[in-house]
């Protein structure tokens, strides 16, 4: 076990260290521009003294690399900085809405997983039969649907036409929990769809990989019942490689769920960075940036430290 | 019991069908039939491409993935296994009937201790608990003479040697003391020390278990040591059956000829050497990045005209040789020299004389040749690169490169994808002495080839030789290739000479222990060769292995 | 026909209609790009063959003029990032050592990074112009191209043939260019049809959020923006547009797999 303890400490480091580098790739991201921030903020009709003010304001007048350790300094603290429009705390504004985008995104996970897994067993299992070429055909159209088109084609069909379902998803934090879910059955539904056809693929094709290995041939030879053979001769080393793709998958899911936040007018993380977009309000950007690059990080790590766990060579060393 | 029981296994007419890209059914065995008796083994021998271990497969009812059983049958024990349905056959498989694969790292499953893989049969079909299961399995592993036999099967399969592994795989099938084992080429992939225990532990437990198989290999020598009949194919069809013994005695087809004569191919003796030498290595040191020495205070000396050999084990630093001498991988200590003209460490710093005047041939003829680069375009950048040589002028020279390798002109336009193994090789060989070289590396260019293409390939290699003076290092694991090849030998040892000498002298005693080892293992076309082995290591050596008298590997 | 050729003629003809719509597009459009031809959300009728959008414009010659600008940009990025990409791993490849380090490490960080997430963080304050978009989409995208050239390479560099062919003395731009690129190349074509399709799809979603192509130049993304709120009246308005990139990006992906199957491939995503 001690190498995989040291493989998993690695990783953690590897992880922290991704963090660091990510923070520090979002810092320079908004000091790449010509000009400064503070004049892309203000835009060309800004006069030189409220640019002036807003540098100020925004520490412009300091170098970048002391700059970038005030600003890392006060993120490990919590701080994440004042908007600029608005005037609050980033953090007040961030809070509420990471619990929306969180219930979305996890509700839609709970979905998107068993069905993704079950349906890529399925498919595996009858490879090349009219099942598995449906369940081939109808994920490959999927992933070449943006969300938006899933979204509105779920918007005109079961909201505007039918009229079963709610088309926008306006949460309010008072609401119960019963009608928060049925609001969000439709944008759930489209953030499912589009991660469930990438997931599904990538099972089957893991599944067919360890299948089609010697040592489930071998299994076959010996007699093992079908059942058996996909449980405890397949699975075990399929999981390693299943447990990647869920995982990456589900870092897929945050981009998903910015776009399907706007369609839907969800109110959370990526709906408030993609309105401070278009205000180019720079702290709330960043901010939630590192939210998303942040859960992304975290779940590739956690994606690598699984499937090292899953791994028999790893976790028994010669 | 009625007569018709009294055969293990019967097959009748057997055709089996591969798909290819197409989606066209070929034929890969045509009418093949053969009976096996209770306790007998029956030896299929053959060259890639003869079907073999597609009849081995099929004799449990199984067809791989893209393959079907087109016709005839297979009665095992009076039950037709041909259209059985697949609740029937499960029952029958690992039972009745149980099968061990050429490679045993890859048909262990990772994820289960050995133990659990073993005793799952008998547990699954029900014919044991868990406990008895366990108790046959450690009786097994002591049959085997695996190791420890009471812990044995605790660890995974990755924590096991290869040739302990092959040996867990056939308790594996032994367990549920099934009527018929097909061995699957159990001892191809393993070095020649080891392929002797694994044989002689197969063997022994056969016979002590009394059990049918069905054993498969391309090396006739091995299948004569186990095989009361033999059966030799070629392209899906039977060639000849018979006793081994009379098989290796009288073989009566001519393609059993060449199969039994294969290895005769004999280099013409040559006088002592008075030049001094034109390749040599003065007390080369190496290591690869980690630190692991592969090479210690290694110096040979190869001479104008001649073939020295390097044989050695996986492990012993003979391929790593190679990579020293060409450049590729820079020494630590020692030098080498060309001509009497020390080169330089690194590849980069050496001159194109020098880089032409010293060729490399590899083993495997399918990554040695870029699949995309015609033969023409294969053989004409050396030509070009080296000679300046275009066009018309080329294009000469290439069809004569093709006709001093034994290969028709018509093939320039071909790509490597289109040759057999046989041909790309040659092409190989072409390739090299498109430079004009002096001096040719074989690094085990044979080992990847059926006997017979083999051959052709080391007569080859000698008639070029005497037609043009060129010298070879040869390396490689088999003794049979060097008994054919070679002037001078070096036998290596984990990274270290053990024994060197001209061939005469070193195939005669006195020998150093690890070339006795090694000399002994080959497999001869006889019968009675390892029973005869296994007499006198008995004998020699009354407790210890003769490995364990070897020198211990220094860190 | 089996369902093989039938993808490929089917894909295949999809997207060269495409591309004939995006050269000939602005000269069949009945109106001007931005031109206010009529009411506001007209239905389908002979003047308007698709309607006209909320601004009054109509909407077939938004979506020929969209056609060139979407499909253009996409492929100027997509060219883009497979030059920067192949570049970058085949060096990082051969070179090995330090610069491979420099580099893998370096792309390792830019894809701990979500692409939509740091376009956006990027876009929110670069000034909005295509060249703009281009280069970003391109650096982030390269990044996958660099990954999987860099291992294509390092697959092809450790077969014999190249080891022969640097035994012989040969340099390092011959040993890339004959032998390495042909043995990487049909996977980085299947590749760069899977990337041009990411690509497509990443344009629309950012033009879609309001950072890509500005109106009122029209683009596929763009126009389901600005049309949004038409579904909510029950006009299947957006769904025309968003219609278009799905139909193009399935059929680039049939080819993929088309392509895969002929060279007898394994479609890795």
């Amino acid at each position: 076990m001690n190498g995989v303890v040291r493989l998993i400490l690695h990783r953690l480091a590897l992880g922290a260290l991704t963090l660091l580098a990510v923070s520090l790739v979002i810092f320079v991201g908004t000091e790449i521009l010509p000009g400064d921030v503070a004049e892309a903020v203000l835009g060309q009709g800004a006069t030189e003294e409220t640019v002036n003010n807003l540098r100020k304001l925004l520490g412009l007048d300091l170098p970048a690399h002391i700059r970038y350790l005030q600003w890392l300094g006060s993120l490990l603290q919590g701080d994440l900085g004042t908007s600029l429009t608005t005037g609050k705390p980033v953090i007040e504004m961030i809070a509420p809405r990471l619990e929306n985008t969180l219930f979305l995104a996890g509700t839609a996970a709970l979905v998107a997983v068993p069905l993704a897994i079950g349906l890529g067993l399925v498919a595996a299992r009858f490879q090349g039969s009219w099942l598995d070429k449906t369940i081939s055909i109808s994920t490959l159209a999927a992933i070449s649907m943006p969300e938006f088109f899933v979204g509105y084609i779920l918007i005109f069909v079961f909201a505007v036409k039918l009229r079963w379902l709610p088309s926008l998803a306006k949460l309010s934090p008072s609401m119960p929990l019963g009608d928060k879910l049925v609001l969000i059955i439709l944008p759930c539904a489209t953030l499912t769809l589009v991660v469930l056809a990438h997931m599904m693929r990538m099972t089957r094709a893991a599944v067919i990989n360890v299948m089609s290995s010697p040592y489930v041939e071998m299994a076959e030879l010996k007699g093992a019942t079908a059942s058996r053979i996909v449980m405890w001769h397949a699975l075990p080393n399929a999981l390693a490689p299943i447990i990647t793709v869920v995982v990456l998958n589900l870092a897929y899911l945050i981009v998903g769920v910015v776009v399907v936040e706007v369609v839907f007018v969800y109110p959370g993380v990526g709906q408030l960075m993609v309105d401070n977009v278009a205000k180019r309000d720079l702290p709330v950007v960043q901010a939630c940036g590192l939210v998303f690059a942040g859960t992304y990080t975290l779940l590739n790590m956690i994606a690598d430290i699984l499937s090292t766990l899953a791994n028999p060579r790893l976790r028994h060393p010669k | 019991m009625t007569a018709a029981d009294a055969k293990v296994l019967r097959i009748a007419d057997l055709h089996v069908e591969a798909q290819d890209s197409q989606g066209q059914w070929h034929g890969i065995v045509k009418g093949v039939s053969l009976e096996l008796d209770r306790g007998e083994v029956l030896g299929l021998i053959g060259e890639s491409g003869a079907g073999k271990s597609t009849i081995g497969l099929a004799a449990m009812g199984y067809a791989r993935g893209g393959c079907r059983i087109a016709g005839g049958s297979i009665v095992a024990n009076g039950q037709e296994l041909a259209g059985a349905d697949r609740d029937e056959l499960r029952r029958l498989r690992g039972v009745r009937m149980a099968y061990v694969a050429q490679s045993a790292a890859a048909a262990f499953n990772p994820a289960h201790r050995i133990d659990r893989q073993i005793c799952e049969v008998p547990v699954s079909h029900g014919l044991m608990s868990a406990e008895q299961a366990l108790a046959t399995a450690k009786r097994l592993y002591r049959r085997l003479r695996l190791p420890d036999p009471e812990h044995f099967g605790r660890r995974f399969p990755h924590q096991v040697s290869g040739g302990q592994l092959q040996r867990a795989m056939t308790a594996m099938a032994m367990i549920c003391k099934p009527d018929l084992i097909v061995f699957d080429e159990p001892t191809t992939a393993l070095d020649v020390t080891t392929q002797i225990e694994v044989l002689a532990a197969i063997r022994e437990a056969m016979r002590g278990e009394g059990m049918a198989a069905l054993y498969i290999s391309h090396d006739l020598a091995v299948v004569a040591q186990v095989a009361d009949r033999i059966m030799v194919l070629r392209h899906g069809k039977l060639v000849e059956a018979g006793p081994a013994e009379r098989i290796l005695r009288e073989p009566a087809e001519p393609y059993t000829r060449e199969l039994v004569n294969v290895r005769r191919a004999m280099a013409p003796e040559k006088p002592e050497p008075a030049t001094p030498p034109q390749l040599e290595a003065r007390h080369v040191t190496a290591s690869y990045g980690n630190g692991i020495r592969v090479l210690r205070d290694v110096s040979i000396e190869l001479h104008r005209g001649t073939t020295l050999a390097i044989v050695g084990e996986s492990g012993s630093g003979k391929s790593t040789l190679a990579r020293v001498l060409t450049g590729l991988l820079p020494w630590e200590a020692g030098e080498c020299l060309l001509d009497g003209r020390p080169l330089a460490k690194r590849l980069k710093r050496r001159s194109k004389s020098e880089l032409r005047r010293l060729q490399m041939i590899y083993q495997m003829p399918d990554i040695a040749l870029n699949p995309r680069q015609t033969v023409r375009e294969i053989l004409g950048r050396p030509l070009e690169f080296y000679f300046g040589q275009r066009g018309a002028e080329q294009l000469r020279k290439v069809e004569g490169l093709l006709e001093m390798v034994e290969l028709p002109r018509d093939l320039v336009r071909r790509l490597p994808g289109e040759l057999s193994g046989g041909q790309k090789q040659r092409v190989c060989i072409a390739r090299a002495l498109a430079a004009e070289p002096e001096i040719v590396i074989c690094d085990e260019i044979t080992s990847a080839l059926d006997p017979l293409v083999a051959d052709g390939i080391l007569k080859l290699l000698l008639r070029i030789q005497n037609e043009s003076g060129l010298s070879y290092l040869f390396i490689t694991h088999d003794l049979a290739t060097v008994k054919a090849i070679a002037d001078e030998i070096v036998v290596m040892y984990r990274g270290e000479i053990v024994q060197r000498g001209a061939k005469r002298q070193l195939l005669s005693p006195p020998w150093h222990p690890y070339t006795e080892l090694l000399l002994s293992s080959v497999p001869e076309m006889d019968v009675r060769w390892l029973d005869r082995l296994l007499a006198a290591r008995e004998v020699s050596s009354t407790a210890p292995e003769p490995a364990a008298s070897l020198p211990a590997p220094r860190p | 026909m089996t369902l093989r050729s039938l993808s490929f003629w089917f894909g295949a003809s999809i997207v060269g209609f495409f591309l004939v719509i995006a050269v000939i597009g602005p000269w069949i459009a009945p109106y001007g790009e931005s031109e206010a031809a009529g009411d506001v959300w007209l239905p389908f009728s002979h003047e308007f063959l698709l309607g006209t959008d909320s601004l009054g414009r109509d909407v077939l010659s938004r979506l020929l003029y969209g056609t060139r600008t979407t499909i253009s940009i996409a492929l100027i990025a997509t060219l883009l990032s497979f030059a920067i990409g192949m570049t970058l791993g085949f060096t990082a490849a051969v070179m090995g050592g330090f610069v491979d380090q420099i580099i893998s490490r370096a792309v390792d960080v830019l894809m701990s990074i979500p692409m939509l997430i740091f376009a956006l963080v990027v876009l929110a304050l670069l000034p909005s112009s295509a060249v703009i978009l281009i280069l970003v989409m391109a650096i982030l995208d390269s990044t996958r191209v660099f990954r999987l050239a860099r291992a294509l390479a390092l697959d092809i560099a450790v077969m014999d043939y190249v080891e022969a062919a640097r035994l012989r003395g040969e340099g390092l731009g011959w040993v890339m260019r004959r032998e390495v690129l042909p043995n990487a190349l049909p996977p980085l074509i299947s590749e760069f049809g899977l990337r041009f399709c990411f690509i497509i799809l990443f344009l629309s979603a950012v033009s879609f959020l309001g950072v890509g192509v500005q109106p009122p130049q029209a683009d596929w993304g763009g126009m389901v923006r600005e049309n949004a709120n038409a579904i909510g009246f029950g006009l299947v308005l957006p769904l025309i547009p968003a219609g278009a990139i799905f139909a193009l990006t399935i059929a680039v992906n049939l080819l993929v797999d088309w392509q895969l199957s002929r060279s007898g491939l394994k479609r890795v995503r």
